[in-house]
């Protein structure tokens, strides 16, 4: 069957899009594509800077920084420092995707293909963002927590609210549970629940902090008392459950602005992942298109200029250099494991025994659906693809005067490149592990961290002025120990409030 | 199964959703801003108000703090591109701070910066903060030209409601011309032929069977011809031309004795920049004089009226003599209006005084707009203050005001902008 190409020009019209979206939809579920139904948005460039500027949501509550992160952008853009991306989407359901009006019609087809596909089923299917985030109610939840914190601004005053977003700011990255289900919950049953919370809320908190003894509290008193009774991770969550002086309104921001750092997590743990993914299946589903006839040779050498510059990784001694490129190394796996599954080589059964052989589209979505960067890399990650980048391990020990070479992309160094790529990857270390670890409630109420020290890296000289914000938000003085991996307290830190 | 999709057009959504990011970024920062602005202002010409600035505070003043590593301990790291390394080589650790790999800084120059761009109107709030401008004012100033459209010939663009019908359809009637010309030519001869053929022959015949085939195709040929086509199209064509078309010259004159110092300059600077600002407003075209004086007077250019420093006494009357010779030879009343702005210390030689208000009062006032006096000093009143009074009584159109700070400046004007918002 021959084809006629669906347009000859790079102009685009509602009317191709839409019949652009039909052919690449239908052979997007031909491949099994899993998806939800998809929203595609025509926004101008200043709109798009504004969607970058409230980390791509459509609806955010307002905040000087991200004022901040408009003019940063407004400026590099204004002086050709920075192109904009193609496409930004997001995690909701219907999946929205925006398409950028000065886009010619090759690249709506890519973004349609990565982004209202790749993406879109990426969301609906990797086990993080089924069982961390809630696509049905992000958008109302947004919504409800822009008019929430608009109203406390009427009433608190400006001032007051930016004061306490700061301060969970400082801490957002602290503010994810990483093993607890939050609940999923829509606008209004948000709202409803908001009020019931903020009077439960401080009641709890009252009793916490009941200064006359009951019964019960003697009780424990003769046992060391240990609050909270094992370490918490979620700072946030805490701090909102517990500082003792917060008023209701302020526990709410708090929780709205660990709410938002909860959905983002899963997006954080997959870079590699879902760009390799999303990239996979433009270029999938173009080819597909173009073997049917359906699009030109022109619109093809487009299409694959565009591809080629998003999956280009500059070698570590080039000035272009800023780590590994998620799109190369996540398409170049993905690439991989659908040739070890077609043609696998000796090397591939040796080393992918389950899946040399293997139906590749079924594979593939298996590791979709069920790993993160950090164990998708160590589960994956090829010879060949370790040979393909080229790939090699330093060492960087302050104790020592040089920095080492581990290992190379060679049989003895694949085992070992795959091991430290993997671990690059794991939030887990990258992120220094800080915990609640002692509340002195019976004395003068510090809040004490317990920083458990990782290959002896030291927190970075800007503490200070974090625990300043922690002293806010606890309202008494926060002190953080640093615990060396022999079990020593090598460090500590210490902030005292300052009664206004 | 085919996906529902549905295509939404956001173009004409507000494209300022980050406005109030940006308002609340400002505001924030508004310490730091206004510093750069104030030292853009110090900087910037007193013609040179109409713009936005480039405005750089510190970065570490707008950093956000977060938790995270710092420099030391021990990591392993994974990189592309190995040429020759092979495992177990030694590489000296690259200097502090040129390590590759940094994160983007946020202010796209140097590290230690953040810079961005306020916008004319933001600039102007900030020069109008210190001057405590009433808001009629400050919206009178700040407000763009008026401007009147007129015509500028025709252009091959355009929106419908500016069609030109009847160059357009000219245009039409010349393409049909030239486009029809071979096919009415042989039209023409092939009708010419079949009154020649239908003398002699029947309609039946195949002679002339054909060539009522070849007329008919000829017909079809021109009948074709678009009556109006897009490249067809003219268009009127409007621009923008600013609505006052007058000129004005406005003279700064200042004293640069010893006795003024580089704070009052700054003082009588943003005082030449505000009258500089109204002009703009209410004239297309300005010029500006700077003449300044101590014991003889002298006309120069805006970096030595601001910067030189002489010693030695003041007297006023040179400048307002030079003024008024000025005025005769380059700047005749019928022809320009004329603002007068003058900032000094007040000291003059005693006997001078008397002769600077014959001086005004007889050369210069009646040719003038406006005169506005500033007189910066802590002290008592000088007696040029003294002598000025006089003037003050006499012509309405002549403003002094004594200068502490710079809140101070704009009364001085008041009459000035009321003048002027009335007329509105």
């Amino acid at each position: 069957m021959i084809n006629k190409p669906l347009s000859e020009t790079s102009e685009w019209t509602f009317d191709l899009i839409e019949k652009y979206h039909t052919e690449i939809a239908r052979i997007a579920g031909n491949f099994g594509l899993d998806t939800y139904p998809v929203q595609l948005e025509i926004i101008t460039a200043e709109q798009m800077m504004d969607a970058y500027a409230s980390i791509g949501m459509p609806i955010l509550y307002s905040h000087w920084s991200f004022g901040k992160e408009f003019v940063t952008n407004e400026a590099r853009y204004k002086k050709g420092q920075m192109g904009l991306a193609y496409e930004i989407v997001i995690n909701s359901n219907p999946c929205i995707a925006y398409l950028m009006e000065e886009n010619s019609m090759t690249m709506q087809a890519l973004v349609i293909a990565h982004a209202a596909y790749g993406h879109n089923s990426f969301f609906k299917n990797n086990y993080l963002f089924t069982t961390w985030t809630s696509a049905n109610s992000i958008i109302d939840y947004l919504l409800f927590a822009k008019n929430y914190i608009a109203e406390c601004e009427e009433r608190y005053g400006e001032k007051q609210v930016e004061e306490i977003l700061d301060s969970c700011h400082a801490l957002r990255n602290f503010g994810v549970d990483r093993y607890k289900r939050p609940s999923r919950l829509s606008m209004l049953e948000e709202q409803a629940k908001q009020k019931v919370r903020e009077e439960y809320l401080q009641s709890q908190v009252n009793e916490l902090w009941r200064k006359i003894p009951t019964k019960e509290v003697l009780r424990n008193n003769r046992k060391d008392n240990q609050f909270p009774k094992e370490p918490q991770e979620n700072i946030l969550y805490f701090i909102e459950k517990n500082a003792p002086f917060l008023e209701p309104w302020q526990r709410e921001i708090v929780r709205i602005v660990r709410k938002i750092a909860q959905y983002f997590y899963p997006q954080r743990q997959t870079q590699v992942m879902n760009e390799g993914w999303a990239t996979f299946w433009h270029y999938t589903l173009l080819n597909q298109l173009y073997a049917e006839g359906l699009v030109t040779d022109g619109f093809m050498i487009e299409f694959l200029q565009s591809h080629t510059n998003v999956i280009y990784q500059p070698p570590f001694d080039s000035k272009y250099y800023s780590g590994i490129n998620p799109y190369a190394l996540g398409f170049a796996m993905m690439t991989d494991i659908r040739r070890i599954c077609e043609n696998p080589t000796d090397e591939d059964r040796h080393w992918f025994p389950d899946i040399a052989g293997s139906d590749w589209n079924k594979t593939l979505h298996f590791a979709m659906q069920n790993f993160k960067d950090e164990s998708f890399i160590s589960q994956y990650l090829s010879p060949k693809v370790i040979r393909d980048f080229k790939l090699f391990s330093i060492l960087d020990d302050s104790n020592a005067s040089e920095m080492a070479v581990t290992s190379i992309h060679n049989d003895r160094g694949y085992q070992y490149v795959r091991r430290v790529l993997s671990e690059q990857y794991n939030l887990g270390s990258n992120e220094p592990n800080i915990q609640v670890y002692y509340v002195d409630r019976k004395g003068n109420r510090t809040l004490t961290l317990r920083h458990t020290q990782y290959h002896g890296m030291p927190l970075d000289n800007s503490i200070d002025e974090v625990l300043k914000h922690v002293v806010r938000l606890w309202g008494f003085g926060v002190r953080l120990e640093t615990i060396s991996e022999d079990n020593s307290i090598t460090h500590v830190y210490e902030s005292t409030h300052i009664h206004p | 199964m085919n996906q529902v999709v549905q295509i939404v057009d956001r173009r004409l959504n507000g494209k300022n959703k980050s406005a109030v990011n940006r308002q609340k970024f400002i505001h924030r920062f508004r310490s730091q801003i206004k510093k750069a602005v104030t030292d853009a202002i110090n900087k910037r010409s007193v013609t040179d108000l109409d713009k936005g600035e480039k405005v750089s505070i510190p970065a570490k003043d707008i950093s956000e703090p977060f938790f995270h590593h710092g420099r030391g301990g021990f990591r392993e790291r994974v990189h592309p591109g190995n040429k020759e390394f092979q495992q177990g080589d030694k590489i000296t650790r690259p200097e502090e701070g040129s390590g590759r790999g940094n994160q983007a800084s946020n202010s796209g120059e140097g590290q230690d910066e953040f810079i961005f761009e306020v916008t004319r109107e933001e600039f102007l709030n900030f020069f109008f903060e210190d001057l405590e401008l009433p808001n009629l004012v400050k919206t009178h100033l700040a407000v763009l030209n008026e401007t009147k459209k007129v015509r500028a010939g025709h252009t091959s663009t355009g929106i419908p409601t500016n069609i030109n019908v009847i160059r357009s359809l000219r245009n039409a009637l010349g393409r049909r011309l030239v486009l029809r010309a071979p096919y009415y030519d042989k039209l023409l001869e092939a009708e010419k032929q079949l009154e020649d053929l239908l003398q002699h022959h029947k309609e039946t015949d195949a002679a002339v069977i054909a060539l009522r085939k070849e007329i008919e195709h000829l017909s079809n040929k021109i009948a074709g011809i678009p009556f109006i086509d897009t490249f067809d199209l003219r268009f009127d064509n409007r621009v923008d031309r600013p609505k006052p078309i007058t000129q004005a010259v406005m003279f700064c004159i200042m004293d640069i004795s010893g006795s003024m110092g580089l704070e009052d300059k700054d003082i009588a600077k943003r005082f030449f920049m505000l009258l500089y600002l109204f002009l703009m407003k209410t004239y297309e075209k300005i010029q500006v004089v700077f003449i300044s004086h101590h014991t003889e007077a002298q006309e120069v250019d805006e970096d030595t009226f601001f910067y030189s420093r002489e010693t030695g006494g003041t007297v006023v009357s040179s400048a307002l003599n030079l003024m008024s010779a000025i005025i005769r030879d380059r700047y005749p009343s019928s022809e320009w209006n004329i603002y007068a702005a003058q900032a000094s210390d007040g000291d003059n030689w005693d006997n001078d005084s008397k002769k600077c208000t014959q001086i005004l009062s007889e050369k210069i006032m009646p040719y003038l707009q406006y005169f506005a006096y500033i007189e910066i000093t802590e002290d008592r009143h000088q007696n040029l203050w003294q002598e000025y009074l006089s003037i003050k009584a006499q012509w309405n159109n002549f403003a002094m005001q004594r200068i502490e700070s710079l809140t101070d400046i704009y009364p001085v004007f008041r009459k000035l902008f009321e003048k002027q918002t009335h007329d509105k």
